[in-house]
């Protein structure tokens, strides 16, 4: 088998979480799909680091999911607060910048 | 086997490539369109299990332990609690509301899906390194090496990020407190002064039949009460309305008292019972 | 000597700022601050010509800089004088008239209580017009210009109280304006011709400089002289410029300031020399205006109308001459110096008699003045047989060189020239025989009451009209205005005489303007024996119709020719239906175009990018997601053409 593969898995996943952002109103689902295009992109790096047989990839992995730690701290906190004065977890609620 | 999943792709690889890639997919779909957040927190979590073992098969143990623990142990469970606080809402409707959203992103989905694989077999890779050399002194030494050499800004940035986040989180769901706490003393007498409510609320649950907590309970007419229900609840629009089941099950269940009177030759009770459930 | 120069200037425009900022306190004493300042003008002038008749004809040039004005590098202005015969001459007349005609203004201002405010005009006139004609560069001169055109607006419009006189002002500064427009693109022209506009270099350059560049240059200067010294066809604002104080008729819009633009065709003589094409039009707008202005000169009933028409005519003879090149630069200056003498003799006289009449201006409403102003009756005709060329006296002299040298011109030209000229002197004598049997001999007509005029007539009959009527009581001027007059009346007699004996004035100025003899295809005595016929035939028309016969207190219907002359031979029909009408019909024509044309373009501009944002906006409906898909959706787009990019 080709580690190849792995990419094509990830692209597939890829796209799956980014249909899922468009498709989800759920701000948390929302922000689940997001996570699965992060984790789409660390298997990629991952393969990477394989075929290139270094561990670069692997670090850029790794920074990414310090970032996307960071990133759903912040976004849950956003959420929450949100929910706590729309009491609404719709992103299609956050609608004040609509003329 | 550390060598040999660092330099070559083994049967065994690829056997545990389909079934668990199958798993991810399916995992990746159902988060998306499962109906309920929890739901698709779990199957989430059951994908990004799926990763770690490929992480681990492509030798970046590291990685692996560190997306097992930290995303799926302790970001997933972030997750859930914020599911917990916010609650299941309408908005977890599956239901599209924005015109052609839906076709868009689907075309969209589709289409960018067919770019990226179609970019990838382009791309033609047949032969790869291996990370046999570069795992050679241990893959999280090689890994400490490079985060502690090369990418040292990077990493203390991660630092900064990190604090920054965390200060963040707590900002913007930090609620001051404005006023004091009222104590009980002062609400009970508030609520003496206001009038509307002077006894404890009502109990929810339905006839001691629902122990549950989102259903209301009825009152003497058979409609339900909505000061049964946590305030929570009630602004997330979580009631269950089991009111007309409920006089359903009742009406079933002097049916069949009725029957087992009538065995012993009585009709009236019937009568009365159709009445009570007026 | 050279620093003499800058006071004839200053002493003027020093009492200018002083009578227009010194305020009310002044009233008692800004007539004679006025007066004693321009007279030190005139004395210095006379300093300075004395010293300049002590040196022989070349040296006689003076130059004094002042100072740069505009120091750039490539582009020079400097504020310095140049003084030789041609301005010095100039000097003298201007601040000579000036100062007696202060001195009259003292008696005939006496009732006005701006008195001190007209003094600080006519101080500022005085300055002004010394600059124009002591510059030594064009943009110095261009600056004079502009100033004797503002003292101009402001005396012709000092009665502001009278709309009619602020209505003339604007209308002799508007069209100035387009005289002045002329000037300046002459100034540019030459400056982007010659690279600099002080007249020493310009002239002296002139010679060896295309044809093409030099005629546009001379036209220019021939605009801006017909905005100033009222040719056709900008000569309409000199008539409703009587509207001033007499005085002021008589200083700027008879002897000094309206022969500006004959002093700037002399002064750029080099440049006309150079352009013939120019110059023949130069000459055909001195014959027509010299026609034009007599024929509205026959027909005005108002004795000041009368004379500025007739300034217009002799201005006219003045272009004529300068038109004509070296032959006739020398007789145009010549005649402006004499015509200054008489014609401000004239307008003073007139002012006089309007003074006695109760400001009286209509002809047909005197008569037989002769006894109660002898003084005036005497200088006014004194006056009146120098401008009709009277031989011996001054208008003679100069008008009959004018005429001479028309026929010199040459060729059927000079025939036509000559003959609109000689054609003119019949007219001059004609109409100012006219004005003389009207104002001083007849009937006493102003003893009736005035009756409502049958026939169009541009003069208002007097105001009481209705009420009991007081004839007014003729009288003789007091002495302040009395004088001026006897001294003009003087120069109108002897100045032509003195100028013209032995060429005294030819070979004064020669060294200056240069000259050529001309040879007129007939002898210089036949010309002056015609000129004297057509004189005698003019006077004994205007004598059978004025002077055998009463005059009618009220004016006949006339002919049609009268009607059109009295109506100024219809300028300001013409004006009003070609300039007016028609710049109101490109206005609104360009209004037309920049409402469709330019403001569809920029509304319809405007209205498309309006409907696209309108249709736009509908895909800012503040979903994020749709904004979410609209990224992914650009980003497939990027995704797809980079594989493109590398698949080619």
């Amino acid at each position: 088998m080709n580690p190849v593969n792995y990419l094509y898995l990830a692209a597939l996943l890829f796209t799956i979480g980014a249909t899922g952002v468009l498709i989800r109103r759920n701000a948390i689902v929302v922000f689940m799909c997001v996570e699965l295009m992060l984790n789409a992109c660390n298997l990629a790096l991952v393969a990477f680091s394989r075929l290139h047989g270094n561990l670069d990839g692997q670090i850029i992995a790794f920074f990414t999911m310090v970032v996307a730690a960071a990133e759903v701290v912040v976004g849950l906190a956003i959420i929450v607060s949100l929910f706590r004065t729309r009491h609404s977890a719709s992103v299609d609620d956050a609608g004040l910048m609509k003329l | 086997m550390t060598h040999i999943a660092a330099y070559a792709t083994s049967t065994g690889e690829a056997f545990q490539f389909w079934v668990l890639g199958t798993v991810a997919v399916i995992g990746a779909l159902c988060t998306v369109f499962m109906k309920k957040a929890v739901h698709s927190a779990l199957c989430l979590a059951g994908t990004m299990i799926v990763l770690a073992v490929f992480y681990l098969a492509n030798g970046a143990y590291f990685l692996g332990i560190v997306q097992i623990v930290v995303y799926t142990g302790a970001i997933m469970m972030l997750f859930l609690f914020v599911v917990m606080l916010v609650g299941v809402t309408a908005a977890d409707s599956l239901k599209e509301t924005i015109r052609g959203q839906r076709w868009l992103a689907l075309l969209c989905g589709l289409g960018f899906g067919i770019l990226l694989i179609a970019g990838i077999g382009n791309a033609s890779l047949t032969e790869f390194n291996g990370l046999g050399e570069a795992n050679a002194g241990g893959n999280v030494e090689g890994l400490a090496a490079l985060i502690f050499t090369k990418y040292v800004f990077a990493f203390e940035l991660t630092g900064a990020l990190l604090i920054t986040a965390a200060v963040g989180a707590m900002v913007l769901t930090h609620r001051e407190r404005t006023e004091r706490a009222k104590t009980q003393r002062e609400l009970a007498e508030q609520r003496v002064r206001e009038g509307r409510q002077v006894p404890p609320l009502p109990a929810p649950g339905v006839y001691a039949r629902h122990n549950a907590v989102d259903i209301a309970g009825l009152l003497p007419d058979g409609t339900p009460s909505e000061l049964t229900v946590n305030k929570t609840l009630r602004e997330r629009g979580q009631i269950r309305d089991v009111s007309q089941d409920a006089i359903n099950d009742l009406r079933a269940l002097e049916q069949r008292a009725a029957d087992r009177l009538e065995r012993r030759g009585a009709v009236r009770p019937a009568e009365r019972a159709e009445e009570a459930s007026k | 000597m050279e620093n003499l120069i800058a006071l004839l200037i200053a002493a003027p425009l020093l009492g200018a700022a002083v009578l227009l900022c010194g305020g009310r306190r002044l009233d008692a004493v800004g007539h004679w601050i006025g007066t004693v300042l321009a007279a030190a003008s005139f004395a210095v002038g006379v300093v300075l010509f004395t010293d300049m008749l002590g040196r022989s004809a070349e040296e006689r040039t003076l130059t004094r800089h002042l100072y740069s004005w505009i120091p750039v590098e490539g582009f020079r202005a400097d504020v310095a004088f140049h003084l030789d015969q041609l301005s010095m001459t100039f000097v003298l007349l201007i601040s000579g008239v000036g100062t007696l005609i202060h001195v009259y203004s003292i008696g005939y201002m006496e009732h006005d209580e701006r008195r001190r405010r007209f003094f600080g005009y006519l101080n500022l006139f005085l300055a002004a017009m010394l600059l124009l004609v002591l510059a030594d560069n064009y943009l110095l001169l261009y600056v004079g210009w502009e100033g004797v055109g503002l003292a101009s607006y402001l005396l012709i419009g000092f009665w502001q109280h009278k709309p009619s006189a602020a209505t003339a002002a604007k209308k002799a500064f508007l069209v100035n304006r387009v005289g002045d427009v002329g000037l300046s693109i002459a100034i540019m022209l030459m400056f982007t011709t010659f690279g600099t506009f002080a007249f020493g270099p310009v002239l002296a350059a002139a010679g060896d400089t295309g044809e093409g560049k030099l005629t546009a240059i001379a036209l220019m200067l021939l605009l801006a002289a017909c905005g100033k010294s009222a040719q056709v066809p900008l000569q309409s604002w000199l008539g409703d410029a009587m509207e001033g104080p007499t005085p002021v008729s008589a200083l700027i819009h008879a002897a000094t300031m309206v022969t500006a633009g004959v002093y700037l065709i002399v002064r750029s003589g080099a440049i006309f020399n150079a352009a013939p094409d120019a110059q023949l039009v130069v000459t055909v707008v001195g014959a027509v205006t010299l026609l034009f202005g007599a024929v509205v000169g026959c027909a005005k009933d108002d004795i000041k109308k009368a004379l500025a028409g007739s300034t217009m005519s002799q201005i006219g003879y003045m272009v004529l001459a300068a038109g004509l090149g070296p032959i006739g630069y020398v007789f145009a200056i010549m005649h402006l110096v004499t015509h200054g003498f008489f014609k401000a003799g004239l307008f003073l006289g007139a002012g006089s008699v309007m003074h006695g009449m109760n400001d009286e201006v209509d002809m047909r409403r005197y008569g037989g003045l002769r006894k109660y102003m002898p003084v005036t009756f005497v200088t006014f005709g004194l006056g009146y047989l120098a401008i009709i060329g009277f031989p011996g006296l001054s208008g003679f002299f100069s008008k009959d060189k004018i005429i001479e040298a028309a026929f010199a011109k040459g060729g059927a030209e000079g025939w036509i020239l000559g003959g609109a000229a000689l054609l003119g002197a019949a007219i001059t004598a004609y109409y100012m025989t006219r004005v003389m049997l009207m104002t001083f001999f007849g009937e006493e007509r102003w003893r009736d009451a005035p009756t409502p005029s049958p026939a169009e007539s541009d003069v208002e009959p007097a105001a009481e009209t209705r009420g009991e009527y007081t004839p007014p009581h003729p009288h003789e001027s007091p002495s302040s205005m009395t004088i001026p007059m006897i001294v003009l009346a003087f120069g109108s007699v002897f100045a032509g005489a003195f100028f013209g004996i032995g060429d005294r004035f030819l070979h004064w100025l020669e060294p200056v303007t240069g000259h050529a003899h001309g040879h007129p295809p007939v002898s210089a005595l036949t010309v002056t024996l015609s000129t004297v016929v057509v004189l005698i035939v003019g006077v004994a028309i205007a004598w059978a119709q004025y002077g055998r016969r009463p005059v009618p207190a009220v004016a006949p219907r006339g002919s049609l020719l009268t009607r059109a002359a009295r109506r100024d031979l219809l300028q300001d029909d013409f004006n009003h239906v070609v300039l007016v009408r028609g710049g109101e019909h490109l206005t609104r024509s360009l209004v037309y175009v920049d409402h469709t044309l330019v403001d569809g373009v920029v509304n319809g501009t405007a209205a498309s990018v309006g409907g696209l944002s309108g249709r736009l906006r509908k895909l800012q409906n503040g979903y994020a997601r749709s904004y979410a898909v609209s990224m992914f959706g650009g980003a497939a787009v990027l995704v797809a053409a980079t594989l493109l990019m590398r698949a080619v």
